[in-house]
């Protein structure tokens, strides 16, 4: 009777079946060795940039673009955010743009306390 | 049994609507908003939503410190060179940190994948190997710490120019550097747990009182990816700029 009860009681605890079809992320291994690989070429080549040391605004484009690709890749493949539903990917994602907002006020901050400094202190 | 079919949220029989339908209809099911996900999923996701803040606002007061100065900010090619054969390369130790640092990411994401497979062998194996590499870009951090204090940087100053480098490096590289260490160590629990059959037997953690399930690596790995995530702002960010 015990032992009856143990068995049928077992795979409810160790793991839901509904719960492992529905939410669980199982791709093949082989994107995952793909994403790896890119990830290293986008790094190697962010290295380049400096290594070559590039200036002005193929230095920043570069060092941006390959940034977010890399930053894209990760959030997508590996936190398996692309197989996520919208209602998960915009609660995560969107909040973030504020701290760009965030960012743009702090460049104007920033420009005014320079202008301050060379202005009042003579660059001090 | 019966309970918790009922208790449990994905037992719906549903068919759902995808797209923009589907965002609004789940958020307005009045119910339980992510469908796909465990909650949790949606904790450590929100937990990492929350992170980011941390880190932007680290990120942002460094842009500020930076664009306002109107002295040189110190050049971090030439700071963070490393003489290899007699010969100077520009950044190397960082960039051979974030190789290990993505190579660890891998190794995660392979360990999520053969965790869900149950295959216990291979998923301690892939977990051991990203603590590993963890501890060893800790390693190397400490050792790019050492190297810069040795050369005078302090919080306060530093040899070559804008007094807030140092500030903005030690706050930035440290906040990160611990994230690093509480994954390692988070990995480390995970793998033994993993390795001693936990997942299968239903055994309670001793910090939680409850059963865990092999989605604990998923969450475990989506927190180990964010560190990845991190480092990749902070690279481009800070040691390029």
């Amino acid at each position: 009777m015990a032992q009856i009860q143990a068995t049928t009681t077992e795979p409810a605890i160790a793991t839901p079946p509904q719960a492992r079809a529905d939410s669980h992320q199982q791709h093949p291994i082989k994107l995952y060795l793909l994403v790896w690989g890119l990830l290293f070429v986008f790094s190697v080549g962010s290295y380049m940039v400096d290594y070559l040391a590039l200036q002005g605004m193929l230095r920043w484009s570069l060092i941006i673009i390959l940034m977010l690709l890399k930053a894209g890749l990760i959030i997508a493949v590996f936190m398996h955010m692309a197989w996520e539903r919208l209602a998960l990917v915009y609660a995560i994602l969107t909040p973030p743009l504020l701290v760009l907002a965030f960012a743009v006020t702090m460049a104007f901050e920033s420009r005014y306390t320079e202008w301050m400094r060379l202005f009042f202190f003579g660059g001090n | 049994m019966s309970d918790h079919a009922a208790i449990s949220p994905h037992s719906e029989d549903v068919t759902r609507q995808g797209g923009r339908r589907g965002f609004l209809a789940d958020w307005s099911s009045d119910q339980r908003a992510f469908k796909s996900a465990s909650w949790k999923k949606a904790m450590i996701w929100v937990f990492l939503l929350s992170d980011t803040f941390i880190f932007g606002c680290f990120l942002l007061s460094y842009m500020t410190a930076r664009m306002s100065t109107t002295v040189p900010w110190p050049n971090p090619a030439e700071i963070f060179a490393l003489e290899i054969g007699g010969q100077s390369i520009p950044l190397i130790l960082i960039a051979i940190m974030t190789f290990v640092l993505i190579s660890s990411s891998g190794t995660m994401a392979m360990a999520v994948n053969f965790a869900y497979r149950q295959d216990r062998r291979r998923t301690t194996a892939l977990l051991l190997a990203t603590a590993f590499f963890g501890a060893l870009f800790v390693s190397m951090q400490a050792f790019e710490w050492t190297n810069l204090i040795t050369e005078g940087v302090r919080p306060w100053g530093n040899p070559w120019g804008a007094a807030q480098f140092g500030a903005s490096f030690f706050l930035i590289t440290g906040f990160h550097g611990t994230h690093v260490t509480i994954g390692v160590i988070f990995l480390l629990v995970t793998a033994r747990k993993v390795w001693r059959g936990d997942f299968d037997t239903g055994r309670k953690g001793s910090l939680t009182g409850r059963p865990g399930t092999y989605e604990n690596v998923e969450i475990l790995g989506l927190y180990w990816h964010f560190v990845d995530l991190v480092w990749v702002f902070i690279f481009a960010l800070f040691y390029l700029w």
